[in-house]
């Protein structure tokens, strides 16, 4: 005899299960929960576009409010990625604007978004509050004028990092009088100049304001205006920090700051005079966000905002801080989480600024709460790396990138195998990891062997056969996305692991040993998978079987072939027609 | 690493049609310049360059902070010139920006009587506008603007 609880109860009791995993952990109990759950989901998360498709996931939930969509793969960051290859949020767009009018929130990262696609963002959804594109391209200003225009209700525009088109800076005054809704606004990226005034105007009628990042061109002098127009703002990323010295001008920034008591996140600070940056001293205790890595500015003028910020949990850096500027980080931010540091100049071999294994030790020493970590530095040493992992058992992100490929511990001239394998051994509860180095399949048996937690690993010019690619995917059982450059993992391994794959959400390989008849045979035992090659050479059917593929692309999904490829994309296995809809 | 042959593909040339001033980081490989020496027809780059060990896209710096932050001058002669002009490449989106303040940097109209050449990482020189530009401004070491002949 079974009991079920009323259909409101039930529905009560998931509206408070906001995770989509836990979600889809109830939806698996039985064929009434699913039924419940799916017409009350209203947040979908989907990590990449191609695992499954818009009439899927429409046709299971319909009442969706909001929508998050990745696209390309991590290493399009690096331009490893052919322009053309597929990330269009078009179809998606279409699909929701046929079936879901209430939707209000839109986010999506490293996908192609048309200023087609904005213009039916803003006109479709009567409700449309949010919308966060992360690292996107393919649409321009007429877009984002668009999307000013018409929604009435918007409250975060936020554009991190996009590639965007830009026509005019006209756009933001397409913004109504009568909009007064907004609560976050993001140009960071943007390069051309807004008009000031509407600018000024927008943020005097939006009493909600409270994240406010502005680019560039917004000069220094404006600021305080804007800041005494919105005084309740949390999240305030300058313009260019630069601007003839004038105390007049030094006086009503550092009053404007002042009067910022609720001012928690700050960032822009592009072409930074090193005179006006005393003027953000005022809020610097309150700070638990701070990004410097556009301040071309050297150490002590960074000490001296830093040394103030004892209250800091994440700090975004250049590596113009120095080791001394990171001991000063170790011993005034005792409540630091995550530390980013970036290259100032990347491409050249010597050394132009004085960072090395030393600082990062210092801060993994000094700031027990540290969490996340990534650092690009010219040296590392395997008793640096023990140190840091025995300081901080408690890392759930570390991420290295030692310039030089394939560089070794520097005092030893050893491999960097140990000292990774003691970050991955002592810290048990991490859970992204990437490296560089001279590194040997060692280090991935110690992944393999002690990295159970760990859910997305970056390899580059690292092991020595296949045996390193078995152990990662042999051992790491929590294993959901892994990338690797330039190393010479090839056949024997994917194939040998082929069923863990199905477990993972992509793989990605470029040159490397994979070819094109091991990607065809795993295509074609694999129908849960996409095998995608990534090539771009011309002639590549005349290429032997054994021939190595330039970059390969595996990922899970019930959505079968995609039908959106460009030629230099090719789904292997597969038959040319056969579209699988496994559900 | 992966096949030897692809490092001679990058440095060979084909012979084609003045391009009509697109930028060369498009899948068809459109012509920005006129090409000033012949070859065979090679296949297209693969924006990989195993010979020098320049790898594209390392290290992994996103195209964002590259722009915004990294300072990549290169020197660039000018054939008549008198004294050479510093460009930086990070500033630049892609080929079409970069010729277009190349061509402003001498005061060159429309008639295009130059073309950009560079010195890339092997010392040999190469034509501008074959590689994709992210491998474009990590290979570069420097520029001459050739009057054609």
């Amino acid at each position: 005899m079974t009991y079920s609880f009323p259909e409101e109860v039930l529905e009560h009791v998931f509206s408070f299960l906001t995770s989509q995993n836990d979600r889809n952990a109830a939806s698996l109990v039985c064929r009434t929960w699913y039924e419940m759950e799916r017409w009350c989901r209203k947040r979908i998360f989907v990590g990449n576009c191609y695992a499954v498709n818009p009439r899927v996931l429409i046709r299971r939930f319909p009442e969706v409010k909001a929508v998050e969509l990745k696209g390309k793969p991590h290493f399009a960051d690096f331009n490893l990625v052919p322009e053309g290859w597929g990330g269009f949020v078009y179809p998606w767009i279409v699909e929701f604007a046929r079936v879901y009018p209430w939707l209000e929130e839109i986010r999506l990262k490293r996908m192609v978004v048309t200023d087609e696609c904005l213009e039916i963002v803003s006109k479709a959804f009567r409700n449309f509050k949010v919308l966060i594109l992360s690292s996107c391209e393919g649409f321009s200003t007429d877009g984002l004028a668009a999307v000013a225009a018409n929604c009435r209700n918007l409250r975060v525009l936020d554009l991190r990092e996009c590639e965007v088109e830009e026509l005019s800076g006209h756009w933001l005054s397409h913004f109504p009088d009568s909009f007064t809704s907004l609560e976050s606004l993001n140009i960071a990226c943007l390069s051309l100049e807004v008009s000031f005034s509407a600018l000024e105007r927008l943020v005097s009628r939006s009493p909600n304001l409270k994240t406010l990042r502005l680019n560039r061109t917004v000069p220094l002098e404006k600021i305080s205006k804007l800041l005494q127009r919105a005084p309740q703002l949390a999240d305030f990323g300058t313009g260019a920090y630069s601007a003839e010295i004038r105390p007049d001008v030094y006086s009503s920034l550092q009053e404007a700051f002042s009067g910022c008591k609720k001012l928690k996140s700050l960032s822009g600070f592009w072409d930074v005079v090193p005179a006006y940056l005393p003027a953000v001293f005022p809020v610097c205790s309150q700070l638990t966000y701070l990004n410097l890595s556009y301040a071309t500015t050297q150490s002590p003028d960074l000490i001296k905002v830093i040394s103030q910020c004892h209250n800091l949990q994440r700090l975004v850096v250049l590596d113009y801080i120095e080791d001394m500027g990171l001991d000063t980080v170790a011993v005034t931010c005792k409540d630091l989480r995550e530390l980013v540091v970036f290259p100032s100049d990347p491409f050249v071999a010597d050394a132009n600024v004085l960072l090395t294994e030393e600082g990062l030790v210092s801060v993994s020493q000094g700031c027990s709460k540290l969490q996340s970590v990534l650092y690009f530095c010219r040296q590392m040493s395997n008793s640096a790396l023990i140190s840091i992992s025995k300081n901080r058992p408690n890392l759930t992100c570390f991420r290295l990138c030692i310039l030089e490929p394939r560089a070794p511990d520097y005092l030893t001239f050893e491999p960097l195998d140990v000292g990774f394998g003691s970050i991955v051994e002592n810290c048990k509860e991490l859970t992204r990891l990437s490296m560089s180095g001279l590194l040997t399949d060692r280090v991935f048996e110690y992944i393999g062997k002690h990295a159970k937690k760990l859910d997305m690993l970056s390899v580059a010019f690292a092991g020595d056969s296949d045996l390193g690619l078995h152990h990662v995917l042999s051992g790491c059982e929590s294993l959901r996305k892994l990338e690797i450059r330039d190393c010479p993992f090839g056949d024997k391994a994917l194939l040998a692991n082929a069923s863990k794959l199905l477990t993972m959400r992509s793989l990605w390989m470029s040159s490397c040993f994979v070819s094109f008849g091991a990607c065809k045979l795993l295509g074609q035992k694999m129908p849960g998978l996409n095998v995608e090659v990534i090539d771009e050479r011309e002639n590549l059917n005349l290429l032997p079987e054994n021939a190595p593929v330039e970059k390969v692309y595996i990922y899970r999904t019930v959505s079968g072939q995609r039908l959106d490829m460009p030629d230099f994309v090719r789904i292997m296995g597969k038959d040319k027609n056969g579209v699988y809809n496994l559900l | 690493m992966a096949t030897e042959g692809l490092g001679l593909e990058i440095t060979e040339l084909r012979l084609g049609l003045p391009g009509g001033g697109g930028g060369g980081e498009k899948k068809e490989k459109k012509r920005v310049f006129f090409d000033i020496l012949g070859g065979d027809d090679g296949g297209g780059g693969d924006g990989k360059n195993g010979n020098t060990g320049v790898a594209v896209g390392w290290p992994p710096v996103c195209s964002y902070r590259k722009r915004a932050i990294i300072k990549m001058y290169v020197k660039v002669s000018m054939d008549g010139a008198p004294f050479l002009r510093k460009i930086d490449m990070s500033g630049f989106k892609g080929y079409s920006d970069f010729v277009r303040a190349l061509e402003n940097l001498f005061g060159l109209g429309d008639e295009c009587e130059y073309t950009p050449i560079y010195e890339d990482e092997d010392g040999d020189w190469m034509l501008v506008g074959d590689v994709p530009w992210e491998m474009f401004t990590e290979t570069c070491k420097r520029l001459r603007m050739k009057k054609r002949v």
